[in-house]
């Protein structure tokens, strides 16, 4: 049944590994801006693809 | 003019290609679209000589109107040391600067930001903060100058606002230490709520062994969450007990201590589970409180001063040679160049023949005054016209309208206490007195229990739920205002806006609308002069040219422009088409004036043929706002304009109103310390810099405009324009928050008596304190953030 103990410190141990991932998320300030990020994903990205051409 | 005003009513429902207004006067067309005016057409050409076309395809209509944009001038970018402080980074090769733009709005200006690289190879890459409205972009120094950059955002609407005081400040920090905060909190609130499970499932026998770890566990959990994500109330309840007062940070510091201490002692002891859950609980919940408080609208500032409004450097003579110079560093006697449009940044002489400066930003009067050579012209002024050259006779430090800036108004702190720090001053006390009453009361029955009774009292009354109950109020009713386009600066304005009693109006920009003139001719004139007198107009700078030049309908014939002569604070002459004309004041061209709002006369080959007047519009629905106001609240009218308007003015005003003409920024400013003297708790709404001695002397500043991301004069709050129309509803529903705050104290007492009572009678076990003070804490919640929503579907806000 002691396993319970070792598991407990384990599962907290992994949890403050998240904690502190969110710290460094929010102090790099990947939530600064929450939109952008969103429609930029969805732009074409013509520029690269005519450099691509006039290469070939 | 009948006919002109039937076409416009057909032609409304054309809208402008770039940036969607309606094009009813001017038909600018290029293929099957359609432009409202010349500036939105360049910029569709920049755009798609660029193949940046894309730009329409993900909004309609993303552009913004070029109608009121003015060419700015960016060669104070070239002075070094205006260009080390704006860039973030700089090498002999690159370089990366930060822009603030306020026109950033919608997914297009996001992707045509990004592409810039595509207007300039020379740009190296662009990224957009859509929340902070920053353009970062890296260059090549060799190919595009900082100066060339700005330019061209400008170009194609763009344009940067630039302000080195505005740039230094971190914007954002603070919120941002919340969220870790809050982090933190839930964290380990998750945690010792799911370690203190099984006590309250009671544990017995072998599984007690494990009682003691997760106790010991909590107690580690809960170390974090007092000394880092609850240190703010500790500091602050210090704080407020070094001033001699009890605010609402000293009940909530008292309960977190004792709830720590009794908590820790019990588990080293072996005596008691402790309270810990209830302990983390407390602080998450009030840290959510002060997150959901401190919703800030970070990309509108409120303190803006003068410096704002002034260039950040002007043209200064040194060895027969102008150079951009940096307006601080302006000295008594410098000799500087002024262009048009440019402001004014110090108190100065001219030394040219004349010039015509625009004080409407100082005054609010809107038509341009000629000075002459050897006249002393204030600082705030604008040129309107050609460039002059003007002798500096005061640091900019001692102008006349910095030195307003100086004015007590503007130093004084508000003394304004909140009803919660009223409220918890006497709570505070009476628990203190509970705790020892029943701790004295114990020590004869059972002094063993003393101790336990004492500090329970001062747990479960820990006002947690009284402490939430007006952030969440004040911030659903901010979020209300925010979607009504009411920006408030902090939450300290809701409940200051429940105490006015009287309103104070700004005419120019405020009652009017400062964006919609309307342009009368009164006369009889040919149609062909219509558009010769267009194309004359369209080559000068002059506001009223401007405006001329826009209200005008053109019959698409080209007209050929053969002389042209603009002279400041007269008019403009020239011949186009072979006819003569000049436009221009009526002195100037000899005729009598019969308007006493501003005017234009017009004379087509010598012939006088009647005038333009330019009338302002008063808002829409602003009648029957005043009259609601009227009935509960002294009204008043400031205004920096002439008296013409007092007439149309007291047909909707109530008879009592106090009306003002010609009044001055420290006019104004004397206005309002009177009226408060006389017991007001007085509301201001204005809109320039004229006004802003006042705003900032008044109970509450608001500023009104147009765009809310347009300059705004210091304020308590920015109101746009087209939602003054329901400041009555604010003001009502802010009045109704503070009732809601007050029957939400009502509520969380009853559950403190309740759970007083328990830990007097000595029967509070960590299970009942762990459930009674979520469940206060989320009433109040729950029942503030109800009513501010039901109350406002009652005034039909948003």
């Amino acid at each position: 049944m002691s396993i319970i103990l070792l598991l407990i410190l384990i599962s907290i141990t992994v949890a403050i590994v998240f904690l502190l991932a969110f710290r460094w998320a929010v102090k790099s300030g990947q939530y600064d801006d929450t939109y952008s990020p969103s429609v930029r994903m969805l732009f074409d990205d013509k520029k690269k693809k005519n450099d691509g051409s006039a290469v070939s | 003019m009948a006919v002109t005003r039937e076409d416009r009513r057909v032609e409304q429902e054309e809208q402008c290609y770039h940036c969607g207004d309606p094009c009813n006067v001017s038909k600018i067309r290029i293929e099957e679209k359609q432009f409202c005016c010349h500036g939105c057409k360049t910029v569709y050409e920049i755009l798609s000589a660029n193949e940046l076309c894309d730009y329409y395809e993900f909004e309609s209509t993303p552009g913004i109107t070029q109608k009121s944009a003015s060419n700015k001038l960016f060669d104070f970018l070239e002075n070094e040391s205006i260009k080390n402080e704006l860039l973030d980074f700089r090498s002999e090769d690159y370089e990366r600067v930060t822009f603030s733009i306020p026109n950033i709005h919608c997914s297009s200006c996001i992707w045509l930001l990004e592409n810039l690289s595509r207007l300039s190879p020379d740009i190296l890459d662009s990224k957009v903060d859509f929340v902070k409205k920053d353009l970062t972009v890296h260059y090549s120094v060799k190919g595009i100058s900082l100066r060339q950059l700005a330019e061209l955002l400008d170009s194609i609407g763009y344009g940067p606002s630039i302000n080195l005081d505005e740039k230094k400040e971190e914007k954002g920090s603070a919120t941002k230490g919340v969220i870790v905060k809050l982090g933190v909190a839930g964290f380990c609130f998750g945690n010792v709520m799911l370690l203190s499970f099984p006590e309250y499932l009671g544990m017995q026998g072998i599984e007690a062994r494990y009682s003691q770890f997760f106790s010991y566990l909590n107690m580690l959990l809960a170390v974090p969450v007092v000394f880092y994500a609850g240190f703010d109330y500790l500091k602050s309840a210090v704080k407020s007990l070094r001033q001699r007062f009890l605010n609402i940070d000293v009940p909530i510091a008292l309960g977190v201590i004792v709830l720590f201490l009794r908590s820790s002692y019990e588990i080293l002891s072996h005596t008691g589970p402790g309270y810990f859950d209830s302990l983390v609980g407390l602080i998450f919940f009030l840290l959510i409180g002060k997150w959901f408080q401190a919703k800030t609208y970070e990309t509108l500032s409120f303190e803006r001063d003068f410096k704002s409004y002034f260039p950040l450097a002007v043209m200064r003579k040194s060895e027969e040679k102008f150079e951009s110079t940096q307006v601080k560093e302006l000295r008594k006697g410098d000799e500087i160049l002024i262009r048009n449009n440019e402001i004014i940044p110090a108190d100065a002489i001219l030394i040219d023949e004349s010039a015509s400066i625009d004080y409407s930003f100082v005054t609010g009067e809107s038509k341009p005054v000629l000075k002459k050579k050897g006249d002393y012209i204030y600082a705030g002024g604008k040129q309107v016209g050609s460039t002059i050259r003007l002798v500096i006779q005061k640091e900019i430090s001692h102008s006349y309208l910095t030195k307003l800036w100086n004015d007590e108004a503007f130093s004084k702190d508000s003394e304004h206490v909140s009803i919660v720090d009223k409220v918890s001053q006497y709570f505070t006390i009476a628990v203190v007195g509970l705790a020892i009453a029943g701790a004295v009361i114990w020590q004869l029955i059972d002094p063993s229990k003393t101790w336990l009774v004492f500090t329970a009292v001062l747990i479960v009354a820990c006002p947690c739920a009284l402490a939430l109950s007006t952030p969440f109020t004040v911030g659903s009713v901010m979020r209300v205002f925010g979607r009504n386009k009411l920006y408030l600066k902090n939450a300290g304005v809701v409940e200051k806006m429940s105490s006015i009693n009287h309103i104070v109006f700004d005419k120019t920009g405020t009652l009017t609308s400062s964006e919609q003139k309307s342009l009368e001719f009164h006369g009889m004139m040919a149609q062909r002069h219509w558009s010769l007198i267009r194309a004359l107009a369209g080559n000068s700078t002059h506001p009223l040219s401007v405006l001329i030049y826009n209200s005008v309908q053109d019959d698409g014939k080209v007209s050929h422009i053969e002389s042209y002569t603009e002279l400041p604070g007269k008019g403009i002459l020239g011949e186009v088409s072979g006819t003569k004309i000049r436009i221009g004041s009526a002195e100037w061209l000899g005729a009598t004036n019969k308007s006493e709002s501003t005017s234009v006369h017009v004379e087509v080959d010598g012939v006088h043929l009647g005038y333009f007047e330019i009338k302002s519009t008063y808002r829409k629905g602003i009648k029957e706002l005043i009259k609601s106001l009227g009935r509960k609240f002294r009204l008043s009218v400031l205004s920096g304009d002439n008296s013409s308007q007092q007439s149309t003015l007291a047909r909707f005003f109530p008879k009592k109103t106090e009306m003002h003409f010609d009044q001055g920024p420290d006019e104004k400013l004397e206005a309002v310390k009177e009226m408060q003297n006389r017991g007001g708790n007085v509301l201001m709404l204005g809109d320039g810099l004229n006004d802003a001695g006042a705003l900032k002397q008044s109970d509450l500043g608001f500023a009104v405009t147009e765009n809310i991301s347009h300059f705004s004069p210091a304020s308590d709050a920015i109101l746009e324009g087209n939602s003054m129309t329901k400041m009555d509803r604010f003001l009502q529903l802010s009045t109704s928050s503070r009732r809601i705050v007050i029957w939400s104290f009502v509520i969380s007492i009853c559950y403190n008596a309740g759970g007083v009572s328990l830990a007097l009678a000595g029967v509070l076990t960590p299970l009942i304190a762990a459930i009674l003070m979520p469940l206060s804490s989320i009433t109040v919640v729950v029942f503030t953030t109800l009513m501010v929503r039901l109350k406002a579907l009652q005034l039909k806000l948003k």
